[in-house]
């Protein structure tokens, strides 16, 4: 049975209601409401305070290590210890806790939406869909370039203070220090708006986080594996190592320089946020 | 206005919903029918351009969803129960919602009001029960203040006053002018609120029609007659051309006679001055309407799978 009637001619009325306002969706009501969004949920922020004591808590600990070691050297001398510590670095080895904090933030933020159905509700308001990841991009951004600062600096100057007892401290002033000190924060901000990207082509919380710790942690050990002119090649080029590049205060022959550091960072985050908005805009939601 | 134009939608070898067209008017409740897995949902997604049709296309208001300056004006939609962070409260999903669209926070205030969630607003959505999910869905569809609403089977898991409400809540929404798309795999429920019908089943559409026209094609029931006189009732009766009556083993007084209203067999048994206990005309209900039009659909499929088995040459 199939019945079908011409539809009559029902005059469409004109609804004019001003309740609801006027606005369009631009990108500064986008970004506001990405904002509202982040701030919203309670797990923003005990990720956000994990990435604060796991990078300050580290630096306090590890400073005081070191005073203990110059303080009571072991049989080898304080001498050894003292040849190659940076006292810049010593005390900004939280980043290494913190860059994985920020990273699962940056995951959850989208991967979050996914696993609720939020997507489907954020698409709705913003059906172009591209300015929802520039949204998210831009809020966790700013968030996370900010408290990398705090936190670096904080870092950086409870460590110096520690470490000034056995007289072994340094300055931001110092030649390079300040470059290391915000090269940290700037490093921590790339994995975050990385994870970020790598959320959004993944989907999946579990998957976003796994291979954002293989990116970082197991690449590495397997390229150490590859045969050494493969591994010269390679090596300098990941991640972890271009952001070791701009956190190192010695010059490293197995590393970029710092500039070139950054700029392999930069090409990935570009490589990351384009393959983010194509899987974004292709995929259905 | 609603118009979809040969919606196709494959996933892999499966075709989810197959040259699918049909147009929803404004004024009135639409309502969007078929079983389980007939592609309603789907459909309603390609509406909205969360699922990009594999051919074919949707508009509303005379332009694609995602081409609209502000698509939350234009349409509200609440598909499936949940699209909402399990972390976040009402409150503040409405908040960033509206906040794309610059919407008054005052609107918000006021959505959250009509849909009845005041108390519960500021709770975490997560802990909230299938209707109080149901009805900030429906707060977030009507955020906008749209001109056309898409609900997808929104009466799931809402208690009788529930249920009530949202009958109520489409009908006004239908008589101030908008456009009103309900889903639902519930013929006796959208008898009751829906004037017109879009019936699909495995992604095709079964029938387009209103719902008085579906009605009256469901309604060719018998009439049921209870007599003490039934031998000689019967026997008038079946004289009578066209006219078919049947007897019931258990019950000697019962008959059911078809092809003649229930006012024919009255007056047949006054001018012969039978006894009638009952006289009740049969209505084929509108459920076992709908299930005989889509399980129509269903045994196409069923017919056309083992002819394609024996067709395939033997691996």
């Amino acid at each position: 049975m199939s019945t079908s009637i011409a539809p009559s001619p029902t005059p469409a009325p004109v609804l004019i209601s001003t309740r609801a306002g006027t606005g369009k969706v631009t990108m500064a009501h986008v970004v506001n409401a990405e904002w509202i969004k982040f701030r919203t949920l309670r797990s923003t922020y005990f990720t956000l305070l994990a990435a604060v004591v796991a990078d300050i808590g580290i630096a306090i600990a590890s400073c005081y290590g070191a005073v203990d070691r110059i303080q009571h050297p072991r049989h080898e001398g304080p001498q050894h210890f003292l040849q190659d510590f940076s006292p810049a670095e010593w005390s900004l080895q939280g980043y290494n806790l913190a860059q994985l904090a920020l990273g699962v933030l940056g995951v959850l933020i989208v991967t979050g939406e996914y696993s609720t159905g939020m997507i489907r509700a954020s698409l709705s308001a913003v059906p172009r869909r591209l300015p929802m990841l520039w949204g998210k991009a831009a809020v966790f951004g700013v968030v996370a370039a900010v408290l990398s600062c705090v936190c670096v600096l904080t870092s950086f100057l409870v460590g110096q203070s520690i470490l000034s007892t056995v007289h072994v401290q340094t300055t931001l002033s110092a030649p390079g220090v300040s470059r290391v000190v915000f090269g940290t924060a700037l490093y921590l901000t790339v994995i975050g708006l990385l994870s970020v990207a790598l959320g959004t082509m993944i989907r999946n919380a579990a998957g976003g986080i796994a291979t954002l710790l293989g990116v970082l942690f197991i690449v590495p050990l397997l390229v150490e594996g590859l045969p050494t002119t493969w591994h010269d090649h390679i090596a300098p080029y990941l991640p972890s190592a271009a952001g070791s590049a701009v956190m190192t205060l010695k010059q490293d022959p197995t590393l970029l320089s710092p500039g070139t550091g950054l700029i392999v960072l930069a090409c990935y985050l570009v490589a990351a946020y384009v393959g983010a908005a194509v899987v974004l805009k292709r995929r259905d939601a | 206005m609603i118009e979809a134009v040969g919606l196709t939608k494959r996933y892999g070898p499966k075709t989810a919903v197959q040259d699918l067209s049909f147009s929803v008017r404004p004024g009135i409740v639409t309502g969007f029918l078929g079983p389980n897995g007939a592609g309603k949902s789907t459909t309603m997604r390609m509406l909205l351009g969360l699922d990009t049709p594999s051919s074919g296309h949707a508009v509303v208001n005379g332009r694609r969803y995602a081409e609209h300056a502000a698509p939350l004006r234009e349409v509200g939609a609440m598909l499936e129960a949940r699209a909402i962070h399990t972390g976040r409260s009402a409150y503040n999903h409405l908040l960033a919602l509206a906040a794309t669209h610059a919407i008054p926070r005052s609107r918000v205030e006021e959505v959250i009001d009509l849909v009845g969630l005041r108390e519960v607003a500021r709770r975490r959505a997560g802990g909230f029960s299938l209707g109080m999910g149901q009805r900030l869905g429906i707060a977030s569809a009507l955020l906008g203040d749209p001109a056309t609403v898409i609900l997808d089977e929104p009466v799931n898991g809402l208690d009788p006053e529930g249920i009530l409400w949202i009958r109520n809540l489409l009908k006004s929404l239908a008589s101030e002018g908008r456009t009103v798309l309900v889903s639902s795999h519930l013929m006796s429920e959208m008898a009751l609120t829906a004037e017109h019908l879009i019936v699909i089943g495995r992604g095709k559409l079964i029938a387009d029609t209103s719902v008085a026209d579906f009605t009256r094609s469901a309604s060719q029931g018998g009439v049921l007659v209870r007599t003490p006189d039934s031998v000689r009732l019967a026997e008038l009766l079946g004289a009578l051309p066209e006219v078919t009556v049947r007897t019931d083993d258990s019950d000697v007084q019962l008959l059911t006679v078809e092809g003649a209203q229930s006012e024919r067999i009255g007056r047949l048994a006054a001018e012969h001055g039978l006894v009638l206990f009952e006289l009740t005309p049969q209505q084929a209900s509108l459920e076992e309407a709908f299930m005989e039009l889509t399980r129509d659909a269903v045994e196409y499929e069923a017919v056309v799978t083992p002819s394609k088995l024996v067709k395939e040459p033997a691996a």
